[in-house]
């Protein structure tokens, strides 16, 4: 690693073997090393910041730190390929999918043009994307992001590699969607007896697609062994930790609530407004829904979790409710005042009641105002003086579970899960009767986030809060809401209590999530016995 | 604010550019005391060459003192070139901030504004604002901030209409916080720094324009400027090459001096940028 970095060695020590037809799951949080021991493989390493100091990668007896550019050329994307978090980026956006397809053959193959496309096309079958010849005279953005990642695994399959290397390939995909492409990898596994190198943080993804796991914790591999072992039998305390802090799929039970209703919704529609015309006047085209004829009521002292997949307007439903964009339509009552009539002065009479945590820590702080002072605007806004302020967010700092010292302090030098307490201690400063949660864990590492999810729960409790709680993973609202509404393009299919609608989900939207969920068997498994 | 100047002062010529800004500058405010007569004066024998007469840089065709004239020249030169600067950045940031803040019509109406600045070739138009009122000072700073603030809107519009929808941002109107102060406080110390940039180094083409109409004759005629100095000088400049090439040289050095020192800046403030190439 460069100089100044917080370790001498991205990755220290590491022995790892993969057989043919095998997957090999790394696993870990961020900043183990686990990208960087696959980008190792392919010789993709940062040079010259960063490259291999020690030590040898022996593929088919070939030693691959020390061959020369040409033979790794060769090497690359004919024997051992790769696919990427965001197929998105990974594809070039200015080129069609068959012509990134046939590039390969070209550089790898002696095929004629005729003989490319009929592969390419083949190719694209056995993913199973529909209309293969649509696709392949598509350029990606015309995809979604499955399709997306199917071409980019039927491009790194097209020369029949050795070994795949998979770089958290479903990360960025939709639980329903990464059941998908995690069942393609399987099947084209074993279809080519293809070395799987799979890279990945989530442990239900480990239980669906592994054969044999290693852990890697600050560089260094902790652990490893056959998948069922390390999983049920864990010996390293990082990988118990690490299993301990993954979200259960099982209920949680319901609190008691008090009937005391704190806000009603009642069919709220939002449309997006599409292109305009070219001199920007008139009337805009091709509006998009995003929420359609959505109503819930929070009770106090409950959580509402509202579930469903990227798109699925839940985080735009959240922005309505706080009127951070305006709604079409609708209704919502907070205290028996309806928010959708009042103007903008006198809904800032009404914006403290309802707080919002976000989901980016990085981009939630202004980076430009110390910690203390992102705190103490709220309550200096709605008019408390200066000293009270200040030890309010003093107070609050030590309510969310950091140091005196963070006062004082800038947000860039706090990690993810600090940021994200800064933001709960900055909600809470106004008092808020609602919070609304909008993937407050969703960009973290799982063991913070377990410890996120535990402060939510925490103050909740002690505020006496209702919560509105959106998030994608189901895992998640099964540990923290007492009823889940999920929410599918637009509109909320089904509505429920939580236990009630794990165990007995009614729609088959709900069903097709639960169905999706990684690691759902062996999580099943665990909790039967 | 160390590891600021520990990033600028990795670029050498932006050091080196700013201790020549720094001698410019130490020469316009002393110019007052080495050359206490009026620039204007008739100094000695005309047409003197350099080092000659007690002229260190010669004289013009009218015995004017070149040296003197470079030296009150220079206080000109800064004090269009910042005052010019800082008005069209003030100017740029209203019209940006609005327009990328509230977006929709205002964007429009505002943009189209800027728009017809735009269309017309900024030097053209400093000489016909400059022609229709009177040359002097004022008319010039105001001629120059007309014609450059379009770009720091432009600039900061962008920025404005990226950071808005930033959480940060949300989490205050969620707060309760009014337009305006989520606009001062929030937003634009947040895009400060490209528009620091972009004023250093507009300062350089103040300058540029301001030389440009005295040399046309279109400069305060109270007033010494390097441009008028070129434009007496030039229709001697086989004959008396000093006339004209000394406050040329002050001119490419002090522009130059503040580009290198604007990319330093931008270095800087965006280290990232640099260590990619």
């Amino acid at each position: 690693m460069p100089k100044g970095s917080e370790r001498e060695f991205a990755v220290q020590k590491l022995d790892l073997d993969l057989l043919s037809g095998e997957t090999l799951c790394i696993v870990g949080e961020s900043g183990s090393g686990k990208s960087l021991t696959a980008r190792s493989v392919m010789g993709l390493l940062p040079a010259p910041h960063v490259c291999v100091d020690r030590g040898s990668i022996d593929f088919l007896g070939e030693e691959i730190t020390s061959i020369n550019d040409e033979r790794l050329r060769d090497i690359r994307g004919n024997e051992i390929s790769m696919i990427f978090q965001e197929p998105m980026t990974a594809l070039n956006p200015v080129m069609t999918i068959g012509k990134q397809i046939d590039e390969i053959f070209r550089y790898h193959s002696k095929m004629s043009p005729k003989e490319r496309v009929g592969k390419a096309t083949q190719l694209l079958n056995d993913v199973h994307l529909p209309d293969p010849s649509r696709i392949l005279s598509a350029y990606p953005h015309e995809l979604s992001g499955g399709q997306r990642q199917r071409s980019m695994i039927a491009m790194a399959l097209a020369m029949d590699p050795k070994i795949l290397i998979a770089d958290e390939p479903t990360t960025a995909l939709d639980v329903t969607t990464q059941a998908q492409i995690l069942k393609l990898i399987k099947e084209m596994q074993d279809v080519h007896n293809t070395g799987v190198l799979f890279i990945t943080h989530d442990f239900g993804v480990v239980a669906d697609i592994a054969d044999r796991v290693a852990v890697m914790q600050q560089g260094e591999v902790v652990e490893s062994g056959k998948v069922t072992d390390v999983l049920n039998s864990p010996n390293h305390p990082y990988t118990q930790s690490l299993i301990a802090a993954i979200p259960k799929l099982k209920p949680r039970d319901s609190r008691i609530s008090s009937d005391k209703m704190v806000m009603e919704a009642k069919n709220i529609n939002k449309s997006f407004a599409g292109g305009r015309s070219f001199f920007g006047f008139g009337k805009s085209s091709n509006p998009v829904t995003a929420v359609q004829q959505v109503s819930f009521n929070l009770r106090s002292g409950e959580t509402l979790g509202i579930v469903g997949e990227s798109g699925s307007g839940k985080s735009t439903l959240a922005r309505c409710v706080t009127r951070l964009i305006e709604s079409d339509s609708g209704q919502i009552f907070l205290d028996g005042v309806d928010l959708m009539q009042l103007n903008r002065n006198s809904m800032r009479l009404y914006r403290s009641k309802i707080q919002m945590v976000f989901q980016d820590p990085f981009a939630s702080l202004n980076p430009r105002i110390k910690v203390g002072d992102i705190i103490a605007q709220g309550p200096l806004i709605q008019g408390m003086s200066k000293v009270e302020a200040e030890s309010l967010a003093k107070e609050l700092i030590s309510v969310v579970g950091l140091d005196e010292k963070a006062y004082e302090r800038f947000p860039h030098e706090f990690s993810g899960g600090q940021r994200q307490r800064i933001g709960i201690a900055r909600s809470l400063a106004v008092k808020p009767e609602i919070l609304i949660a909008d993937e407050p864990v969703s960009a973290l590492d799982v063991s913070i986030q377990a410890q996120i999810l535990e402060l939510l729960d925490q103050i909740r409790d002690q505020m006496n809060l209702a919560m509105i709680f959106i998030t994608h993973d189901l895992r998640v609202a099964a540990q923290v809401c007492d009823r889940v509404a999920v929410m599918r393009q637009g509109e909320v299919v089904e509505t429920g209590s939580t236990s009630e609608l794990f165990s007995s989900p009614k729609h088959d939207y709900t069903q097709a999530l639960l169905a999706a969920v990684p690691g759902k068997t062996w999580q099943e498994g665990i909790l039967a016995n | 604010m160390n590891r600021f100047w520990g990033r600028f002062s990795k670029n050498k010529s932006a050091v080196f550019g700013l201790i020549i800004l720094f001698l410019v500058i130490l020469m316009a405010v002393i110019a007052n005391w080495i050359y206490p007569d009026d620039p204007f004066r008739l100094a000695g024998k005309p047409m003197s060459s350099p080092g000659t007469n007690g002229f260190l840089l010669g004289s013009d065709t009218l015995g004017r003192d070149v040296a003197a004239g470079i030296a009150h020249g220079a206080k000109t030169s800064i004090l269009i070139g910042l005052l010019a600067t800082i008005a069209a950045v003030f100017i740029g940031i209203i019209f940006g901030a609005l327009a990328g803040y509230y977006g929709g019509v205002i964007d429009d109406a505002l943009m189209r504004v800027t728009e017809i600045f735009q269309t017309i070739p900024s030097f053209v138009f400093a000489i016909l604002l400059v022609a229709i009122m009177k040359p002097s000072i004022e008319s010039i700073v105001i001629a120059i901030t007309v014609v450059s603030w379009p770009a720091v809107a432009r600039l900061v519009r962008g920025e404005f209409m990226s950071l808005k929808n930033r959480e940060f941002v949300q989490a205050c109107h969620t707060l309760g916080m009014n337009d305006s102060r989520i606009m001062m406080r929030e937003i634009l110390p947040n895009c400060l720094s490209p528009v620091i940039v972009i004023g250093s180094l507009m300062v350089a083409t103040a300058i540029l324009i301001e030389s440009g109409l005295a040399f046309l004759g279109l400069g305060d005629p109270n007033i010494m400027s390097w441009g008028f100095q070129i434009g007496a000088g030039r229709t001697m400049l086989r004959s008396a090459w000093w006339v004209c090439t000394f406050p040329g040289i002050a001119i490419l050095i002090t522009v130059l001096a503040i580009n290198l020192v604007g990319e330093g800046l931008n270095d800087a403030f965006n280290p990232r940028l640099r260590e990619r190439n």
